[in-house]
Order: structure tokens, then C-alpha cells, then sequence
């Protein structure tokens, strides 16, 4: 199959068979040039650590305990303010998608509530909910439920009517309509909205540390600016970069289920 | 089971609201209401098989919603059975023009939709597998409609439409998008059907050969609003030629006549 690029067979083999090499090496491309860019920058290596000193600081934090407290801090947050968000969003999704009246009614609010940032409800969410966990876990719910709604309701109102006049003709009951039409309907879609509100979580939950809270990586991260501590302040934004990964990862591994396979498998 | 009344039955839609903009003032109006059906009156005996003649988009399709209670009639009424059909239920099924399976249930799974009042899961599965061999699609069961061509599609659609026990089967150009052979195939599958349950069978179709081969009785539809144009018995035993029964080619000229078609083959 590949030799028939006749070209430029080797290239095209490589980008095909060893895409985790290619990744690997763009990676250590940029790892280069952030040595070389430390290293004449002219800034000194407290301004601008090079990677080397900022994989030691890494070294130091996980072996000291620092890191893994603050990662399981934040996501600690990020997984109870998601999993509300979710779990209120989607049933309201539905509801809107499905009911005229409510939709008329809630629909604009939600379109006006949706474009104000989470950041901007931080002075409220700390003057009701005072410091800790609270406040951080109101911004990550806000930030994602919203967007869960909006796409859940645009997702259930375009599933293709004679969907639901089957429903009708084999009298099947509401709840039969949700669990047997509507859930699995929107599933391949609410995996995608899903993937892309975490996404939009895990970047407000770094935002709200920064405030809020006295743990998390985005304590960590503002620590250690006080502390003039840059090498921490970047070991902060890489674990959070790893972590932002893992957790797409995750959520795309979501999206190749059994319950989509319906739908996937028209492509393969 | 399966007499069906339709009783001066007239439909109209209303299109939405516009807004036009006149002098710097905005005013809304009404658009004066289309008329889609216009007093239609029929009856179907139990277990007759009626093919619904006409041109596309000119309201046979609305007439049969109607009288499966998807929409309502604006006046006149639809009679089952003797009762009056004000929704959906599984006495008379619908059988979809386009795809009515649900995608992300395979052929079994579709199938036992209609089966869910069956509390035993032994029941059901020996029901499924039932209506699975009548349309034929053993070793089929366990995949999803769109690995299907367009004719397993139909039979299985009909298999789950025949394992509800309706008293009426409803369908809605059943033989639309398939190709010439799986057309033929499906129209014996369907006569078979019919002749092996005896169910009332309304059938839509465009098909004049297909309606003069099928039906127990015909009906052509047409004009804007649509009016009943014909409404014949044929009783003549299945299967039949119809190009040797005289009566038939001359109501096939008529009807071709009728549509403004001089020289049909």
C-alpha cells in the first residue's frame, strides 16, 4: 500500500508507522530551542529558567510531595464542579431541547449568563462562599455549565423527528423516550461538548487557585511568583499542560465506546 | 379488525408568521392558510390491501399521517375500529418513507421494540427471531441499519412492524429508493405479508404497476387541494399479470389519462 507513494516512500512510511517518533522529536525540537532561548536570551536564569534547572524543580516537587498535594487539589475541584455541571446541565439540555415554553423562557437567559467569564463572578463567588473549595468549584461549575446546556439543547432539538413518532407509534412511555431516543441521540455529540467544556474547566480552575484558595497548581504557580521562584512557576504550567492532555485522552478514549460505535463506524 | 372510516377529512397548513416592514412600521400577518386535503371521504373493509395513487406533494402522505394520528385532521375524523384516532398507537403502525429504524439499535434491537409488553426475556427473543426469519435476515440480527443495504433495511422495518400484531399497517412508499430488483423483491415480500396476516394495509406509491399488481382497491389522489380523483375495487387473485386482465390496462390508461399522460406503454 505504502510503496506506492513512490515519491517519497521513506517519508511517507514515517509519518504513517511512527507518528509517536515524530511527536517525540518535534518535542525535543522545542525543549532545544527553550535551552538555546534561556541560554542567550541575555535574562538570567532566574528569570528565565532553561529546562534543565525547571525538570530539577520537578524532581524537587514531586519529591517533596508539593506537586502531587496541588494536582490532587485541583482536580479534586475540577471533578466536583464538572460532574455538577454535568449532571444539572445535561437533564436542563434536554428539557430546553425538547419543551418550547421552557426553552422560550430559560434559552435567553442562559445566551445572556453564557458570554459573562467565570473569572468575572470571582468577587461574588468569594464574598458568598468566603475562601477554600467553594468559590474555585462555583467557577469551574460556571464555566462549563453553560456551554453543557447551550450545546445539549441545540444537540436534542436537531434529533430527526420520526425518531419520536416511532417513540409514539410503539407507545412508548417519556421515560422510554429519554433512555431509548434521546440518551443514546445525543451521545456521540455529548461526548464532543464534554471533552471541550473540561477543556474550558481545567483552564478557569488554574484562574480561580489563583484567588480563591491556599492549594492547587494555581496556588502553586502564584506561590512561587512571590517567592521569585520562576522554575516552580514553570514546573506548574507543565504538569498543568500534562494533565490538560491526560484528561483529552480520557475524554477521547470516552468517545470510541460501544454506546457510538453506531455512528463511528460509518466512517471506518 | 382493521375498518377503517375516513370521514370528510380536510387539512390545512398555516405557514409562520411574517413580518413586513411598511411605512417604517413593522406589521404581522397571517398568510392566508394552504388547503392540503380537501373533504376526503373513504372506507376500507377489514383486511383490504389499498394502494394510494398520486403525484408527489400532493397531500397522500399528509392523509395517511392523519389517519395514523401523527397530525390532526383541521376538520373531519378518522375511524378505527369504530373508535376515533386522536394519536399514535400500536393498532396501526406506521412503516417510514425514510429510514423510521432506530440508528443506534441493531436489527434485533429494533425488532424488540415492539415486543417490550412480553415481560419474558425468553418470549421476546423467541418473537424476535420469529419475525427475523420471516423477512429473512438470519445472521443479520446483530447489526446496526446503516451496515444494511436499503431493502434489509425495509424488511426489517417491517418485521418490527408486523411483531407489534397491528391491526392496520400504514406505509408511506415503501418501495422508494430501492432498485429495480429490490423493488420487485419487496413487493412480493409485502403481498405475502399481507396474505399471510391478513392485515388492512394502506400503501402510498407513485407506482401505477405497483398499485394494479397489490391492490385490493385503488385510490388516486389529486389537485390542490387534493381531491379522491378514483376509488376502485379490483378483485382479481393475487399474484396477478395485469397486462393480461383487460379490465386492468384500460383502468392503467384511464388513470394515465387522468394525469395528463397520452401515450403510455
Amino acid at each position: 500500500m505504502c510503496h506506492m507513494n513512490s515519491e517519497n516512500p521513506k517519508i511517507q512510511n514515517w509519518g504513517e508507522r511512527y507518528p509517536i517518533i515524530l511527536t517525540g522529536f518535534a518535542f525535543a525540537m522545542l525543549l532545544l530551542i527553550w535551552d538555546l532561548l534561556a541560554r542567550f536570551s541575555g535574562w538570567s536564569n532566574q528569570v528565565f529558567p532553561g529546562p534543565i534547572p525547571v525538570f530539577i524543580s520537578i524532581g524537587e516537587l514531586i519529591g517533596n510531595g508539593m506537586l502531587l498535594k496541588h494536582t490532587i487539589a485541583s482536580l479534586f475541584r475540577i471533578t466536583i464542579g464538572f460532574y455538577l455541571a454535568v449532571l444539572l446541565g445535561l437533564p436542563l439540555g434536554i428539557l430546553l431541547g425538547r419543551n418550547k415554553i421552557c426553552n422560550a423562557m430559560f434559552n435567553p437567559i442562559i445566551q445572556f449568563l453564557k458570554p459573562i467569564s467565570p473569572i468575572a463572578w470571582i468577587p461574588l463567588a468569594m464574598l458568598w462562599f468566603g475562601i477554600g473549595d467553594m468559590p474555585a468549584i462555583f467557577l469551574i461549575f460556571l464555566s462549563s455549565f453553560f456551554p453543557l446546556v447551550v450545546s445539549t439543547t441545540i444537540t436534542v432539538s436537531s434529533i430527526n423527528p420520526v425518531y419520536f413518532q416511532v417513540a409514539a407509534n410503539f407507545n412508548f412511555t417519556r421515560m422510554e423516550a429519554i433512555t431509548k431516543i434521546i440518551i443514546p441521540a445525543i451521545t456521540p455529540s455529548t461526548i464532543t461538548a464534554l471533552r471541550l467544556s473540561l477543556a474550558i474547566a481545567w483552564l478557569v480552575v488554574v484562574a480561580a487557585e489563583m484567588i480563591a484558595v491556599r492549594s492547587g497548581l494555581g496556588y502553586l504557580i502564584l506561590d512561587s511568583r512571590n517567592a521569585l521562584r520562576m522554575d516552580y512557576v514553570m514546573a506548574g504550567m507543565i504538569v498543568i499542560g500534562v494533565i490538560g492532555l491526560l484528561l483529552d485522552f480520557i475524554m477521547r478514549r470516552m468517545g470510541q465506546l460501544e454506546s457510538t460505535s453506531w455512528q463511528h463506524s460509518e466512517i471506518r | 379488525m382493521g375498518h377503517i372510516i375516513v370521514n370528510s377529512i380536510s387539512k390545512e397548513y398555516r405557514n409562520r408568521r411574517r413580518q413586513s416592514r411598511k411605512n417604517g412600521c413593522i406589521e404581522s400577518h397571517f398568510q392566508d392558510p394552504i388547503p392540503v386535503l380537501d373533504n376526503i371521504d373513504l372506507e376500507f373493509d377489514e383486511g383490504e390491501m389499498v394502494c394510494i395513487l398520486g403525484p408527489s406533494g400532493c397531500g397522500k402522505s399528509t392523509m395517511l399521517r392523519i389517519i395514523a394520528g401523527f397530525e390532526p385532521a383541521t376538520t373531519g375524523n378518522v375511524i378505527i375500529d369504530g373508535k376515533q384516532i386522536e394519536k399514535p398507537s400500536s393498532n396501526h403502525i406506521f412503516v417510514f418513507q425514510n429510514n423510521g429504524l432506530l440508528p443506534w439499535m441493531t436489527v434485533w434491537e429494533n425488532i424488540e421494540l415492539s415486543l417490550r409488553h412480553l415481560s419474558e426475556t425468553r418470549d421476546r427473543a423467541k418473537k424476535v427471531a420469529e419475525h427475523i426469519e420471516i423477512v429473512e435476515l438470519e445472521g443479520f440480527e446483530h447489526h446496526y441499519p446503516h451496515q444494511l443495504s436499503g431493502g434489509m433495511r425495509r424488511r426489517t422495518e417491517l418485521a418490527r412492524a408486523l411483531a407489534v400484531n397491528p391491526n392496520v399497517m400504514i406505509m408511506d412508499e415503501p418501495f422508494s429508493g430501492l432498485d429495480f430488483m429490490t423493488h420487485m423483491k419487496m413487493r412480493e415480500e409485502v403481498v405475502n405479508m399481507h396474505k399471510f396476516t391478513g392485515k388492512t394495509t394502506l400503501i402510498v406509491t407513485h407506482d401505477i404497476d405497483d398499485a394494479l399488481i397489490m391492490g385490493d382497491r385503488i385510490v388516486v389522489m389529486d389537485g390542490r387541494p387534493a381531491r379522491i380523483k378514483l376509488n376502485h375495487r379490483l378483485d382479481f387473485p393475487r399474484p396477478r399479470d395485469f397486462q393480461k386482465i383487460p379490465e386492468l390496462n384500460k383502468l392503467r390508461q384511464q388513470i394515465f389519462l387522468m394525469e395528463g399522460v397520452s401515450y403510455a406503454v
